[in-house]
C-alpha cells in the first residue's frame, strides 16, 4: 500500500491501483482538462439555471399583469378613464384594476427620462394596472367593450412582447442545457485520448501484467480507475473555482440587467456539486471505452 | 503437461517452426538448444500461449491452446511461471510489488513472510525496495526468476536466464532451477550455453531439445 497526497484529499492505493505508471503528460492533462471542463460546467448550469429562473418569473408576472392605457384629450380624459375602470369591474377575469399612481408612473419612467422627470409637464396618458384571476379574461372581449365605452383606452395584455422574451429566456435556458452535454462530450473526447495515449505508451507495462496472468478486465480496471480518479479530482478543482467566481459576481437587484442575476440562489448552490461525480461517470465510461478496445487490439 | 501435435508456427508467410511433436511431462527437466534465431523464445511463446500455433496443436494442462478465451489464457499464465531475456518489469514499482505482481493480478494476499523467504532464497532480500533500473544484470534475472515461482507454478519457462550474468551467477541461477525441479515443478531453459547443460546434467536428468532446421529434435540429447 501506499499513500499518495493529492492536493485536496489523501487517495490510497493499492499495488493492483499502482501498475500504471503514475505520472506523465496524459496524468496533467486529464486533470488539467476535467478542471477547465469542470469550471466551464458551473457557468453553463448557472446560465441554465438563471435563464430558467428568468423564464418563470416572465411567465408567471406577466402572464397575469396587462395594462390599459388611455390617450383622450384633456378634457376627456377622466371620463373615458371612469368607464374604462367601470368596464374593467364588471369583466369577467380581472381580479384588480387600479390607476397608476404618479410615484409609479415616475418609477417607470425613470429608467429613460432619469430621478428628475417633471411629470406635470409631460403630456402623459393614464395607465391601468390590471390583475387578472387564474382563468383570465377574453382580451378581444375586452377590447370591443372598451372601445365602445372609452374610445381612447387600449388594452396591453404584454403577449405581444412577452412570449419572445419567454421564448428567449426558454431558449438561453436549453443552451445553458446544451452546453453542458457538450461539455461533458469533450470532456469524454479528451479524456478517452488521453487514455488512449497513456495504454499506448504503456504497451510494455501492459506485456508484462499479460505475462504474469493479468486479465484485460483486470488491466482496464487498474486504467479505469486512475483515469477515473484524475477526471474525479481535476473536477472537483474545477467545480470550488467555478463556485466561487459565480459567488463572487455582482447579485442581482432591481434595477440590474439579466447578467447580474446569472448564479444560483438557496438550495440550487447544490447542483454544481454533481459535477465532479458526472466527471468521473464520463471518464469512467470514457476510459472502460478506451481501454476495452485497445486492449482487444494489442493481442 | 505441454503436448504438441505435429504443431507449427509461421509469421508473415515464413514458416519459423514446423512438425513439432513431443510431450514435455510433469516434474521433467528440459534444455532447449539451438542457434540464434532458431527459434527457441518462439519455441517457449508456444509454451505459454504467447503465441498461436499456426499448424497443428498445442495442448496445455490437456487444454487445446486454439480453444481458450482470453480470460483463460490469463489463468493459464499463473500456473506457468517464465523468466524472460530481458526480464520485463514494471519500473516505477519497486522490487518486492514486482515480484509480488503475479499475486496482485490473481486478487491473492500477498504473505509478507513468504515475500522475505522468497527474496532470501534469490539472495534479493537487501533490494526489496529498489526500483529495477538499479538493479545489475543477474540481480533483475534473479528478480525475474522470484517473479515466475510466486505463484507455485507447475512449469517453469526460462529464456536465456543466464545470457546477461557471469559465470558465478549462471550457477547461482542454475542450482535455482535445479531444486525447482526437485520440488517437482517442470523445467524448460532455452540457452546455447553448453557448459551450463553439461553442469545440470551432472545433478538432474535433463533431457535436450534442440531445434535445427525449423524442427525439435529430441535425439542427441547427450553432449
Amino acid at each position: 500500500m501506499k499513500t499518495i497526497l493529492l492536493p485536496f484529499l489523501n487517495f490510497t492505493e493499492t499495488t493492483s491501483g499502482r501498475v500504471v505508471p503514475p505520472s506523465g503528460f496524459t496524468a496533467q492533462l486529464t486533470v488539467i482538462t476535467a478542471a477547465a471542463m469542470a469550471f466551464l460546467a458551473v457557468f453553463a448550469l448557472a446560465l441554465s439555471m438563471a435563464t430558467g429562473r428568468l423564464a418563470d418569473r416572465w411567465g408567471t408576472e406577466l402572464a397575469r399583469g396587462s395594462t390599459v392605457r388611455i390617450s383622450a384629450p384633456a378634457d376627456q380624459i377622466e371620463a373615458q378613464t371612469a368607464a374604462a375602470l367601470k368596464v374593467l369591474d364588471t369583466t369577467p377575469g380581472v381580479r384588480e384594476a387600479r390607476l397608476l399612481t404618479a410615484e409609479e408612473e415616475t418609477a417607470l419612467l425613470e429608467p429613460w427620462f432619469g430621478p428628475d422627470l417633471p411629470l406635470d409637464t409631460l403630456s402623459l396618458p393614464v395607465l391601468i394596472d390590471v390583475q387578472e384571476t387564474s382563468d383570465g379574461f377574453d382580451a378581444e372581449g375586452l377590447r370591443l367593450r372598451l372601445a365602445g365605452e372609452a374610445p381612447g383606452a387600449v388594452l396591453d395584455d404584454h403577449t405581444r412582447w412577452r412570449r419572445p422574451l419567454v421564448h428567449a429566456a426558454e431558449r438561453l435556458r436549453l443552451l445553458g442545457v446544451v452546453s453542458l452535454l457538450l461539455i461533458a462530450g469533450v470532456t469524454g473526447g479528451m479524456i478517452t485520448l488521453a487514455a488512449n495515449a497513456a495504454l499506448a505508451a504503456t504497451a510494455q507495462v501492459i506485456r508484462t501484467l499479460r505475462l504474469v496472468g493479468a486479465t484485460d478486465r483486470f488491466i482496464a480496471s487498474a486504467f479505469v480507475r486512475r483515469f477515473t480518479f484524475r477526471g474525479f479530482s481535476g473536477a472537483v478543482i474545477g467545480t470550488f473555482f467555478g463556485m466561487i467566481a459565480i459567488a463572487l459576481l455582482p447579485s442581482a437587484d432591481e434595477a440590474g440587467g439579466f447578467l447580474t442575476g446569472l448564479g444560483f440562489s438557496g438550495m440550487q448552490w447544490l447542483w454544481p456539486l454533481l459535477i465532479p461525480a458526472l466527471a468521473a461517470l464520463v471518464a469512467f465510461v470514457a476510459t472502460r471505452v478506451a481501454a476495452t478496445q485497445t486492449l482487444r487490439r494489442l493481442m | 503437461m505441454i503436448e504438441f501435435h505435429d504443431a507449427g508456427y509461421g509469421y508473415g508467410g515464413r514458416e519459423l517452426l514446423t512438425e513439432m511433436s513431443l510431450t514435455l511431462a510433469p516434474g521433467s527437466f528440459h534444455f532447449l538448444t539451438g542457434p540464434s534465431g532458431a527459434g527457441k523464445t518462439t519455441f517457449l511463446k508456444l509454451c505459454y500461449r504467447e503465441l498461436q500455433a499456426t499448424a497443428g496443436r498445442v495442448s496445455i494442462f490437456g487444454e487445446d491452446t486454439r480453444q481458450m478465451e482470453r480470460d483463460e489464457v490469463a489463468e493459464l499464465r499463473r500456473r506457468i511461471g517464465v523468466v524472460h531475456q530481458d526480464c520485463q518489469f514494471l519500473d516505477h514499482l519497486s522490487l518486492v510489488e514486482n515480484v509480488a505482481l503475479p499475486l496482485s493480478v490473481s486478487g491473492r494476499d500477498r504473505d509478507d513472510q513468504d515475500l522475505d523467504d522468497l527474496l532470501n532464497w534469490v539472495g534479493l532480500s537487501e533490494q526489496a525496495k529498489a526500483r529495477p533500473p538499479e538493479l545489475s544484470g543477474g540481480e533483475r534475472q534473479r528478480a525475474a526468476l522470484a517473479r515466475a515461482v510466486i505463484m507455485s507454478p507447475e512449469i517453469i519457462l526460462a529464456d536465456e536466464p543466464t545470457g546477461n550474468v557471469d559465470w558465478e551467477m549462471s550457477l547461482r541461477l542454475l542450482q535455482l532451477l535445479i531444486e525447482l525441479n526437485r520440488m517437482g515443478k517442470t523445467v524448460v531453459i532455452a540457452t546455447h550455453d553448453l557448459h551450463l547443460i553439461r553442469q545440470a546434467k551432472a545433478q538432474v536428468q535433463a533431457r535436450v531439445l534442440r531445434i535445427s532446421n525449423r524442427r525439435i529434435q529430441q535425439s542427441g540429447a547427450d553432449l
